[in-house]
Protein backbone atom coordinates (compact mmCIF):
# COMPACT_ATOMS: atom_id res chain seq x y z
CA UNK A 1 0.00 0.00 0.00
CA UNK A 2 2.65 2.42 1.03
CA UNK A 3 4.91 1.99 -2.33
CA UNK A 4 1.38 1.94 -4.36
CA UNK A 5 0.70 5.86 -2.77
CA UNK A 6 4.46 6.52 -3.40
CA UNK A 7 3.80 5.64 -7.00
CA UNK A 8 0.99 8.02 -7.57
CA UNK A 9 3.22 11.26 -5.82
CA UNK A 10 5.83 10.66 -8.32
CA UNK A 11 3.72 9.37 -11.31
CA UNK A 12 3.19 13.22 -11.67
CA UNK A 13 6.49 14.34 -11.71
CA UNK A 14 7.50 12.24 -15.03
CA UNK A 15 5.33 9.54 -16.16
CA UNK A 16 1.89 11.98 -16.50
CA UNK A 17 3.13 15.49 -15.67
CA UNK A 18 0.92 18.20 -16.92
CA UNK A 19 0.75 20.50 -19.07
CA UNK A 20 2.97 17.81 -21.32
CA UNK A 21 1.40 14.67 -20.94
CA UNK A 22 -1.38 15.16 -19.72
CA UNK A 23 -2.69 18.54 -22.34
CA UNK A 24 -4.44 19.73 -19.58
CA UNK A 25 -4.02 23.22 -18.19
CA UNK A 26 -2.06 25.12 -21.22
CA UNK A 27 -3.71 28.89 -20.68
CA UNK A 28 -2.03 29.41 -17.07
CA UNK A 29 1.04 27.96 -18.26
CA UNK A 30 1.46 30.23 -21.30
CA UNK A 31 0.20 32.97 -19.18
CA UNK A 32 1.97 33.15 -16.18
CA UNK A 33 5.16 31.82 -17.15
CA UNK A 34 6.93 35.06 -17.82
CA UNK A 35 9.13 34.56 -14.93
CA UNK A 36 9.85 31.69 -12.42
CA UNK A 37 8.50 33.70 -9.42
CA UNK A 38 4.91 33.72 -10.81
CA UNK A 39 5.40 30.12 -12.33
CA UNK A 40 6.32 29.30 -8.78
CA UNK A 41 2.87 31.26 -7.23
CA UNK A 42 0.72 29.57 -9.93
CA UNK A 43 1.80 26.32 -9.69
CA UNK A 44 1.44 26.53 -5.49
CA UNK A 45 -2.44 27.70 -6.03
CA UNK A 46 -2.88 25.00 -8.28
CA UNK A 47 -0.92 22.42 -6.05
CA UNK A 48 -3.43 23.32 -3.30
CA UNK A 49 -6.60 23.50 -5.04
CA UNK A 50 -5.67 20.10 -6.72
CA UNK A 51 -4.65 18.30 -3.24
CA UNK A 52 -7.74 19.92 -1.11
CA UNK A 53 -9.87 18.84 -3.99
CA UNK A 54 -9.08 15.64 -4.39
CA UNK A 55 -9.13 14.78 -0.58
CA UNK A 56 -12.74 16.29 0.02
CA UNK A 57 -14.24 14.91 -3.57
CA UNK A 58 -12.64 11.40 -2.37
CA UNK A 59 -13.99 11.62 1.12
CA UNK A 60 -17.14 12.20 -0.41
CA UNK A 61 -17.06 9.72 -3.47
CA UNK A 62 -19.73 7.57 -1.55
CA UNK A 63 -22.30 10.51 -1.03
CA UNK A 64 -22.71 12.34 -4.43
CA UNK A 65 -24.77 11.11 -7.04
CA UNK A 66 -23.42 9.77 -10.37
CA UNK A 67 -25.54 11.86 -12.66
CA UNK A 68 -25.14 15.44 -10.64
CA UNK A 69 -21.20 14.56 -9.92
CA UNK A 70 -19.78 16.94 -12.56
CA UNK A 71 -21.73 20.23 -11.04
CA UNK A 72 -20.92 18.94 -7.19
CA UNK A 73 -16.96 18.37 -8.35
CA UNK A 74 -16.95 21.93 -10.08
CA UNK A 75 -18.38 23.85 -6.89
CA UNK A 76 -15.85 21.67 -4.42
CA UNK A 77 -12.88 23.09 -6.54
CA UNK A 78 -14.62 26.34 -6.99
CA UNK A 79 -14.91 26.77 -2.91
CA UNK A 80 -10.90 25.64 -2.76
CA UNK A 81 -10.27 27.90 -5.60
CA UNK A 82 -11.92 30.72 -3.49
CA UNK A 83 -9.62 30.41 -0.62
CA UNK A 84 -7.31 30.37 -2.43
CA UNK A 85 -7.79 33.65 -4.04
CA UNK A 86 -8.66 35.34 -0.21
CA UNK A 87 -5.37 33.44 1.13
CA UNK A 88 -3.01 35.12 -1.41
CA UNK A 89 -4.78 38.40 -1.63
CA UNK A 90 -4.24 38.51 2.08
CA UNK A 91 -0.74 37.50 2.34
CA UNK A 92 0.81 37.70 -1.15
CA UNK A 93 -0.99 41.07 -2.53
CA UNK A 94 1.79 41.87 -5.48
CA UNK A 95 1.78 37.97 -6.74
CA UNK A 96 -2.04 38.15 -6.52
CA UNK A 97 -1.97 41.63 -8.58
CA UNK A 98 0.21 39.96 -10.94
CA UNK A 99 -1.42 36.50 -11.67
CA UNK A 100 -4.26 38.52 -11.56
CA UNK A 101 -7.60 36.55 -13.40
CA UNK A 102 -5.56 33.04 -13.88
CA UNK A 103 -6.39 32.63 -10.10
CA UNK A 104 -10.31 32.61 -10.70
CA UNK A 105 -9.72 30.62 -13.67
CA UNK A 106 -7.89 27.55 -11.90
CA UNK A 107 -11.60 26.42 -11.38
CA UNK A 108 -11.60 25.45 -15.34
CA UNK A 109 -8.01 24.90 -15.47
CA UNK A 110 -9.29 21.06 -16.50
CA UNK A 111 -6.64 19.44 -14.26
CA UNK A 112 -8.60 19.71 -11.10
CA UNK A 113 -11.50 18.64 -13.02
CA UNK A 114 -9.91 16.02 -14.62
CA UNK A 115 -8.32 14.52 -11.43
CA UNK A 116 -11.37 14.22 -9.65
CA UNK A 117 -13.21 12.70 -12.43
CA UNK A 118 -10.47 10.38 -13.01
CA UNK A 119 -9.26 9.66 -10.02
CA UNK A 120 -10.47 11.29 -6.58
CA UNK A 121 -13.44 9.83 -7.35
CA UNK A 122 -12.60 6.19 -7.48
CA UNK A 123 -10.04 5.88 -4.54
CA UNK A 124 -9.30 6.28 -1.03
CA UNK A 125 -8.41 9.35 0.32
CA UNK A 126 -4.69 8.69 0.55
CA UNK A 127 -4.04 7.57 -2.68
CA UNK A 128 -6.15 10.85 -3.90
CA UNK A 129 -4.10 13.22 -1.86
CA UNK A 130 -0.73 11.68 -3.28
CA UNK A 131 -1.78 12.10 -6.68
CA UNK A 132 -3.27 15.88 -5.88
CA UNK A 133 0.10 16.64 -4.85
CA UNK A 134 2.17 14.79 -7.19
CA UNK A 135 0.50 16.15 -9.82
CA UNK A 136 0.42 19.84 -8.85
CA UNK A 137 4.24 19.48 -7.59
CA UNK A 138 4.81 18.37 -11.33
CA UNK A 139 2.67 20.73 -12.90
CA UNK A 140 4.46 23.38 -10.62
CA UNK A 141 8.09 22.13 -12.09
CA UNK A 142 7.10 22.01 -15.42
CA UNK A 143 5.74 26.29 -15.14
CA UNK A 144 9.42 26.96 -13.18
CA UNK A 145 11.06 25.20 -16.20
CA UNK A 146 8.81 27.22 -18.87
CA UNK A 147 9.48 29.84 -16.71
CA UNK A 148 13.42 29.79 -16.28
CA UNK A 149 13.06 29.28 -20.29
CA UNK A 150 11.61 32.39 -20.85
CA UNK A 151 13.26 34.43 -18.32
CA UNK A 152 16.72 33.50 -19.30
CA UNK A 153 16.14 34.10 -22.86
CA UNK A 154 13.75 37.11 -22.81
CA UNK A 155 15.72 39.12 -19.59
CA UNK A 156 18.84 37.14 -19.19
CA UNK A 157 18.21 37.11 -15.86
CA UNK A 158 16.93 34.93 -13.02
CA UNK A 159 14.65 36.05 -10.31
CA UNK A 160 13.05 34.06 -7.50
CA UNK A 161 12.40 36.51 -4.59
CA UNK A 162 15.25 38.81 -4.96
CA UNK A 163 17.71 38.55 -7.80
CA UNK A 164 19.81 35.52 -7.63
CA UNK A 165 23.18 37.46 -9.34
CA UNK A 166 22.64 35.26 -12.24
CA UNK A 167 23.39 37.32 -15.18
CA UNK A 168 23.73 35.88 -19.07
CA UNK A 169 25.37 39.09 -20.01
CA UNK A 170 28.17 38.43 -17.56
CA UNK A 171 28.73 34.74 -19.00
CA UNK A 172 28.36 35.99 -22.88
CA UNK A 173 29.22 39.42 -23.22
CA UNK A 174 27.79 39.31 -27.14
CA UNK A 175 24.06 37.97 -25.44
CA UNK A 176 21.27 40.31 -26.39
CA UNK A 177 17.83 39.74 -24.80
CA UNK A 178 15.10 38.32 -26.93
CA UNK A 179 12.74 40.73 -25.98
CA UNK A 180 9.79 38.49 -27.73
CA UNK A 181 10.41 35.38 -25.57
CA UNK A 182 8.66 37.34 -22.99
CA UNK A 183 5.81 38.73 -24.78
CA UNK A 184 2.92 36.12 -25.91
CA UNK A 185 4.67 34.73 -28.84
CA UNK A 186 7.39 33.03 -27.27
CA UNK A 187 5.24 31.89 -24.70
CA UNK A 188 3.55 29.71 -27.36
CA UNK A 189 7.02 29.01 -29.30
CA UNK A 190 8.81 27.84 -25.64
CA UNK A 191 6.27 25.37 -24.81
CA UNK A 192 5.84 23.25 -27.96
CA UNK A 193 9.95 23.29 -28.34
CA UNK A 194 9.54 21.91 -24.94
CA UNK A 195 7.23 19.18 -25.84
CA UNK A 196 9.01 18.23 -28.40
CA UNK A 197 12.21 17.69 -26.39
CA UNK A 198 10.35 15.86 -23.83
CA UNK A 199 8.59 14.02 -26.85
CA UNK A 200 12.08 13.11 -28.42
CA UNK A 201 13.77 12.08 -24.42
CA UNK A 202 11.09 9.69 -23.97
CA UNK A 203 11.13 7.84 -27.42
CA UNK B 1 -12.70 54.55 -24.68
CA UNK B 2 -15.38 54.49 -27.03
CA UNK B 3 -16.71 51.25 -28.69
CA UNK B 4 -15.33 51.85 -31.94
CA UNK B 5 -11.28 51.53 -30.12
CA UNK B 6 -13.13 49.17 -27.67
CA UNK B 7 -14.02 46.58 -30.14
CA UNK B 8 -10.46 47.09 -32.24
CA UNK B 9 -8.52 46.47 -28.58
CA UNK B 10 -10.62 42.92 -27.60
CA UNK B 11 -10.71 41.11 -31.08
CA UNK B 12 -6.93 42.69 -32.06
CA UNK B 13 -4.92 44.01 -29.27
CA UNK B 14 -5.94 42.41 -26.74
CA UNK B 15 -6.91 38.91 -28.73
CA UNK B 16 -8.35 36.65 -26.37
CA UNK B 17 -6.41 33.67 -27.36
CA UNK B 18 -2.92 35.02 -28.22
CA UNK B 19 -2.50 37.87 -25.96
CA UNK B 20 -4.09 37.04 -23.00
CA UNK B 21 -3.93 32.88 -23.21
CA UNK B 22 -7.57 32.21 -22.11
CA UNK B 23 -9.40 29.31 -23.64
CA UNK B 24 -6.36 27.36 -25.28
CA UNK B 25 -7.64 24.08 -25.02
CA UNK B 26 -10.65 24.25 -27.63
CA UNK B 27 -7.84 26.29 -29.69
CA UNK B 28 -5.62 23.15 -29.91
CA UNK B 29 -8.22 20.62 -29.67
CA UNK B 30 -11.19 22.13 -32.28
CA UNK B 31 -8.63 23.47 -34.73
CA UNK B 32 -7.55 20.26 -36.91
CA UNK B 33 -10.55 21.05 -39.50
CA UNK B 34 -12.26 24.11 -40.66
CA UNK B 35 -15.68 22.66 -39.78
CA UNK B 36 -15.55 22.38 -36.17
CA UNK B 37 -13.06 25.51 -35.91
CA UNK B 38 -16.05 27.05 -37.20
CA UNK B 39 -18.95 25.71 -35.18
CA UNK B 40 -16.69 26.13 -32.14
CA UNK B 41 -16.16 30.01 -32.55
CA UNK B 42 -19.31 30.51 -33.43
CA UNK B 43 -20.85 28.82 -30.02
CA UNK B 44 -18.22 30.96 -28.09
CA UNK B 45 -19.57 34.16 -29.94
CA UNK B 46 -23.59 32.97 -29.04
CA UNK B 47 -22.45 32.07 -25.14
CA UNK B 48 -19.91 34.75 -24.75
CA UNK B 49 -22.53 37.19 -25.14
CA UNK B 50 -25.24 35.80 -22.69
CA UNK B 51 -22.86 34.94 -20.37
CA UNK B 52 -20.91 38.10 -20.21
CA UNK B 53 -24.30 40.10 -20.07
CA UNK B 54 -25.86 37.92 -17.42
CA UNK B 55 -22.89 37.88 -15.02
CA UNK B 56 -22.62 41.32 -15.23
CA UNK B 57 -26.39 41.98 -14.31
CA UNK B 58 -26.19 39.64 -11.72
CA UNK B 59 -22.57 40.93 -10.18
CA UNK B 60 -23.79 44.56 -10.60
CA UNK B 61 -27.43 43.70 -8.81
CA UNK B 62 -26.91 40.75 -6.71
CA UNK B 63 -23.56 39.94 -5.42
CA UNK B 64 -22.34 44.11 -4.85
CA UNK B 65 -26.35 44.75 -3.65
CA UNK B 66 -25.96 42.03 -0.93
CA UNK B 67 -22.36 42.27 0.11
CA UNK B 68 -21.15 38.79 -1.36
CA UNK B 69 -18.64 39.70 -3.74
CA UNK B 70 -16.54 37.10 -2.47
CA UNK B 71 -18.70 34.46 -3.95
CA UNK B 72 -17.70 35.68 -7.63
CA UNK B 73 -15.60 33.03 -9.08
CA UNK B 74 -18.34 29.76 -7.89
CA UNK B 75 -21.35 31.45 -8.91
CA UNK B 76 -20.33 32.50 -12.40
CA UNK B 77 -19.70 29.09 -13.07
CA UNK B 78 -22.34 27.83 -11.54
CA UNK B 79 -24.01 30.93 -13.94
CA UNK B 80 -22.32 29.86 -16.95
CA UNK B 81 -22.85 25.94 -16.41
CA UNK B 82 -26.49 25.83 -15.77
CA UNK B 83 -27.08 28.87 -18.57
CA UNK B 84 -25.12 26.41 -21.19
CA UNK B 85 -27.33 23.83 -20.60
CA UNK B 86 -30.66 25.37 -21.08
CA UNK B 87 -29.38 27.42 -23.98
CA UNK B 88 -28.74 23.61 -25.03
CA UNK B 89 -31.91 22.79 -24.59
CA UNK B 90 -33.48 26.48 -26.12
CA UNK B 91 -31.80 25.18 -29.18
CA UNK B 92 -32.94 21.61 -29.13
CA UNK B 93 -36.35 22.60 -28.98
CA UNK B 94 -36.53 25.64 -30.89
CA UNK B 95 -34.05 26.05 -33.54
CA UNK B 96 -33.05 22.54 -34.15
CA UNK B 97 -30.93 23.72 -37.31
CA UNK B 98 -28.52 25.83 -35.05
CA UNK B 99 -28.58 22.74 -32.41
CA UNK B 100 -27.48 20.41 -35.06
CA UNK B 101 -24.37 23.08 -35.94
CA UNK B 102 -23.41 23.59 -32.51
CA UNK B 103 -24.82 20.53 -30.83
CA UNK B 104 -21.52 18.79 -29.72
CA UNK B 105 -19.25 22.23 -28.99
CA UNK B 106 -21.70 23.75 -26.09
CA UNK B 107 -20.94 21.08 -23.02
CA UNK B 108 -17.34 21.76 -23.78
CA UNK B 109 -17.76 25.70 -23.33
CA UNK B 110 -18.29 25.61 -19.80
CA UNK B 111 -14.83 24.43 -19.22
CA UNK B 112 -13.67 27.20 -22.24
CA UNK B 113 -11.59 29.37 -19.71
CA UNK B 114 -12.41 32.00 -22.41
CA UNK B 115 -16.19 32.44 -21.28
CA UNK B 116 -15.46 32.21 -17.29
CA UNK B 117 -11.77 34.56 -18.05
CA UNK B 118 -14.03 37.13 -20.38
CA UNK B 119 -17.17 37.30 -17.39
CA UNK B 120 -14.24 38.26 -14.89
CA UNK B 121 -12.11 40.62 -16.94
CA UNK B 122 -15.70 42.62 -17.24
CA UNK B 123 -16.10 43.21 -13.88
CA UNK B 124 -12.15 44.11 -13.42
CA UNK B 125 -12.42 46.49 -15.70
CA UNK B 126 -15.40 48.11 -13.88
CA UNK B 127 -17.09 47.91 -17.10
CA UNK B 128 -20.45 49.54 -17.87
CA UNK B 129 -23.32 47.37 -19.30
CA UNK B 130 -23.49 48.09 -22.97
CA UNK B 131 -19.26 48.01 -22.31
CA UNK B 132 -19.40 44.97 -20.95
CA UNK B 133 -21.96 43.50 -23.66
CA UNK B 134 -19.61 45.29 -26.50
CA UNK B 135 -16.65 43.74 -25.56
CA UNK B 136 -18.00 40.09 -24.72
CA UNK B 137 -18.88 40.33 -28.39
CA UNK B 138 -15.96 41.51 -29.83
CA UNK B 139 -13.97 39.16 -27.90
CA UNK B 140 -15.55 36.25 -28.71
CA UNK B 141 -14.69 37.26 -32.28
CA UNK B 142 -11.78 37.37 -31.85
CA UNK B 143 -11.94 33.97 -30.37
CA UNK B 144 -13.50 32.97 -33.68
CA UNK B 145 -11.46 35.03 -36.10
CA UNK B 146 -7.88 33.02 -34.31
CA UNK B 147 -9.32 30.02 -34.31
CA UNK B 148 -10.58 29.80 -37.59
CA UNK B 149 -7.23 31.35 -39.21
CA UNK B 150 -5.15 28.50 -37.01
CA UNK B 151 -7.52 25.69 -38.43
CA UNK B 152 -6.66 27.51 -41.56
CA UNK B 153 -2.91 26.97 -40.89
CA UNK B 154 -2.83 23.34 -39.52
CA UNK B 155 -4.80 21.70 -42.36
CA UNK B 156 -2.02 22.82 -44.34
CA UNK B 157 0.42 21.40 -41.45
CA UNK B 158 -1.40 18.03 -42.07
CA UNK B 159 0.18 17.92 -45.81
CA UNK B 160 3.48 18.38 -44.31
CA UNK B 161 6.45 16.23 -43.38
CA UNK B 162 6.25 16.99 -39.69
CA UNK B 163 9.57 15.86 -37.40
CA UNK B 164 8.56 13.28 -35.08
CA UNK B 165 8.63 14.71 -31.96
CA UNK B 166 7.24 18.12 -33.08
CA UNK B 167 3.89 16.06 -34.14
CA UNK B 168 0.89 16.99 -33.35
CA UNK B 169 0.31 19.91 -30.20
CA UNK B 170 3.65 20.51 -30.18
CA UNK B 171 3.92 21.64 -34.03
CA UNK B 172 0.28 23.37 -33.02
CA UNK B 173 1.83 25.87 -30.18
CA UNK B 174 4.97 26.50 -32.43
CA UNK B 175 1.87 27.64 -35.37
CA UNK B 176 0.29 29.39 -32.61
CA UNK B 177 3.34 31.28 -31.42
CA UNK B 178 3.36 32.55 -35.24
CA UNK B 179 0.21 33.45 -35.18
CA UNK B 180 0.49 35.61 -32.12
CA UNK B 181 3.76 37.21 -33.87
CA UNK B 182 1.23 38.39 -36.39
CA UNK B 183 -1.06 39.47 -33.71
CA UNK B 184 1.34 41.43 -31.69
CA UNK B 185 1.76 43.78 -34.67
CA UNK B 186 -1.67 45.15 -33.38
CA UNK B 187 0.24 45.90 -30.27
CA UNK B 188 0.01 49.67 -29.13
CA UNK B 189 -2.73 50.45 -31.65
CA UNK B 190 -5.39 51.75 -29.03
Amino acid sequence: MAKSIVQEFTKGLWEQIPPFRLVLGICPALGVSTSVENALGMGMAVTFVLAGSNILISLLRNVIPAKVRIAAFIIIIATFVIIVEHLMQAYTYELFLTLGVFIPLIVVNCIPLGRAEAFASKNGILPSAADGLGLGVGYTLSLCALGALREILGNGTLTIWGDLGYNLTSVFPSFQPFAFMLQAPGAFIGLGLMLCVINAISK
Amino acid sequence: MGYFELIIACIFVNNILLAQFLGNCPFLGTSKKMETATGMGMAVIFVLVLAGTITWLIYTYVLVKFDLVYLRTIVFIVVIASLVQFVEMFLKKSIPALYAGLGIFLPLITTNCAVLGVCVLNIDKEFTFMQSLVASFAYAAGFALALILFAGVRERILLARVPKPLQDTSIGLVTAGMIALAFYAFKGMV
